[in-house]
């Protein structure tokens, strides 16, 4: 079998942690993966200048689901300017699985990373560094 | 199989030795390599017949005096006779070298629909069409005010004809473009039926033979078509060279596509006038090696015999179909394989098509997961991709084997 499909990532692609839209919400960006036809949406709401509630929705394949999931738990409780700046290593840590061979499976993986920093920067006027500047047009 | 008792099977075991890849391991294991219609592997014949073009008789064609520049221009023209011979065409000026089979696509839709068409005019394609039998047409259409229709498919993804009579109520049907072989689904197109409608109406054809050149015989004559694209790479051939096939009143009537070398005849400050047919058509130093190999590639097909291939690809492509209906959670979209081409496109319950080709990569089974460039198909389905099967003549009933069981391991990690 793939290594890319460890057991926490089916774990999370199964059973996806904040699954989910907030209706209304202080924040919301939506993306996909052209070469996938992944998609994510994620909105949230902020306490101060923390995020105190997040959730996605999407489909796709089970990496970008599952990172989508994976990356739920990184956000919740952090500050607004750590999020902007997050790196993308701490979310690849957590998948945790190869995927330097595999440029197109990393795209899957960092969806939700970058529909992320658009949400922030669109209500918070975060930088938007170039790497993830791709999905503002749609 | 009843359809193939007249023709003499394939040897595959000798074939199969004759593609180096086959040697190759993948963690211990031999490929079954199940993704010819994206691209198909090269016979030794191919490779080392370019060495040796290159070692021997490489100069640039059709500008050199010296002997090494003739053998190339030979070898560059001896292909463009093989490749007439091998469609059915009157003549090689009829016989234009591209890139691929999509700058063939464009070299009609830019040379012909950009200056031929106009308001009031339909340009009509397909719902199943890969995007480069589609994109070209909804553009120049757009361009020059001219209507953009679609022929719409069935659930079995079969054309359906009944559309057209409301298609020909838009306007002028001008140019009909469609394709033999699905590329995403496998369905053999109803190629009578459209080139009648299409000539009732006084429309120029366009047929899309990418995915039926490397598998079934072709001729452009009893096909009655105006256009024909195909590209080299899906045939054995190198990448990097694709074949337009035209009509020679039509291709004279035609502006020309790209300007520069070649393609002239005598250039002044104030006027430049064109090549003869086939040089108009190709500006610059063409694809010389890729042409060879593409007559290197015909060669080969034409000794193992397109029908045999055929027949040896409708045995796999049922065998597939069979051992598919009884896989738990696999839809198999598209007609029966009686009215297809070697391609099996399925969707699983459970995994996405990228997993599942992943999953299926560990296993050394080699296939196409995603929209195959078709996406008004995929919409047409209500999907947004689905993993795809295709076979060529190096195929086995043990590679279909490999994928059925490859595919119970990906339901088993997703179950
Ligand atoms: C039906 C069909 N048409 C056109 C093309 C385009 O061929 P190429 O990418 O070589 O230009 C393909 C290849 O994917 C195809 O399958």
């Amino acid at each position: 079998m793939s290594d890319l499909y460890r057991e926490l990532i089916l774990d999370h692609y199964k059973n996806p942690r904040n699954h989910g839209e907030l209706d209304p919400c202080d924040a919301h960006a939506q993306g996909q993966n052209p070469l996938c036809g992944d998609d994510i949406a994620i909105s949230m709401n902020f306490s101060g200048d923390d995020v105190s509630e997040v959730r996605f929705t999407g489909r796709g394949c089970a990496i970008s689901q599952a990172a989508a999931s994976m990356l739920m738990e990184l956000v919740e409780g952090r500050s607004v300017t750590e999020l902007a700046e997050l790196p993308k290593e701490e979310l690849l840590d957590e998948i945790g699985v190869p995927l330097e061979k595999n440029p197109a499976r990393l795209k899957c993986a960092l969806l939700s990373l970058g529909v992320l920093k658009l949400a922030l920067h669109r209500a918070k006027g975060t930088p938007l560094p170039e790497e993830w500047a791709g999905f503002e047009e749609r | 199989m009843s359809s193939i008792t007249s023709i003499s099977a394939l040897d595959v075991p000798r074939i199969k030795s004759d593609f180096p890849v086959f040697e190759e391991r993948f963690d211990g294991r031999e490929l079954a390599y199940l993704d010819s219609a994206n691209s198909s592997q090269k016979p030794r014949q191919v490779l080392e017949g370019l060495t040796e073009f290159y070692e021997h008789s490489y100069a640039n064609v059709h500008r050199a005096v010296y002997e090494l520049g003739e053998r190339a221009t030979a070898g560059y023209e001896g292909a463009r006779e093989k490749t007439r011979a091998f469609l059915g065409a009157d003549s090689t000026r009829e016989i234009i070298f591209t890139r691929n089979g999509t700058e063939a696509l464009n070299l009609v839709a830019h040379a012909w629909g950009l200056n031929e068409l106009g308001p009031g005019d339909v340009v009509v394609s397909t719902v199943l069409e890969h995007h480069s039998n589609f994109v070209p047409w909804q553009y120049v259409a757009e361009r020059t005010g001219a209507e953009f229709a679609v022929i719409g498919a069935d659930g079995n993804g079969e054309l359906d004809l009944e559309q057209l009579d409301a298609i020909a109520g838009r306007g002028r049907v001008r140019l009909v473009a469609f394709g033999l072989i699905s590329n995403s689904i496998g369905s053999v197109n109803p190629v009578e039926a459209l080139i009648g409608w299409a000539r009732e109406h006084g429309a120029v054809t366009v047929v899309d033979a990418c995915q039926a050149a490397p598998h079934r015989t072709l001729d452009v004559a009893s096909l009655g078509v105006d256009f024909l694209a195909l590209t080299g790479h899906k045939m054995l051939a190198p990448s990097g060279i694709g074949v337009l096939w035209g009509r020679q009143a039509l291709l004279n009537s035609m502006e020309p596509f790209n300007l520069g070398g070649e393609m002239i005849r005598s250039v002044t400050i104030e006027e430049t006038t064109w090549n003869e047919l086939p040089n108009k058509f190709e500006a610059g130093t063409p694809p010389i090696a890729q042409a060879y190999g593409l007559g290197l590639a015909i060669d080969y097909l034409t000794r193992v015999g397109l029908e045999r291939i055929e027949a040896h690809e409708h045995d796999l492509t049922t065998y597939a179909m069979e051992r598919l209906a009884g896989a738990d959670g696999v839809s198999v979209l598209g007609p029966p394989a009686e009215r297809r081409g070697g391609i099996v496109s399925f969707t699983l319950d459970s995994a996405h098509p990228h997993d599942v080709a992943q999953i299926l990569d560990s296993h050394g089974v080699a296939v196409r997961a995603g929209h195959h460039c078709t996406q008004p198909a995929m919409d047409h389905f209500g999907i947004s991709a689905t993993t795809r099967a295709s076979f060529y003549l190096y195929n086995t009933r043990t590679d279909v084997d490999r994928l059925v069981e490859a595919l119970a391991d990906v339901r088993a990690t997703f179950a």
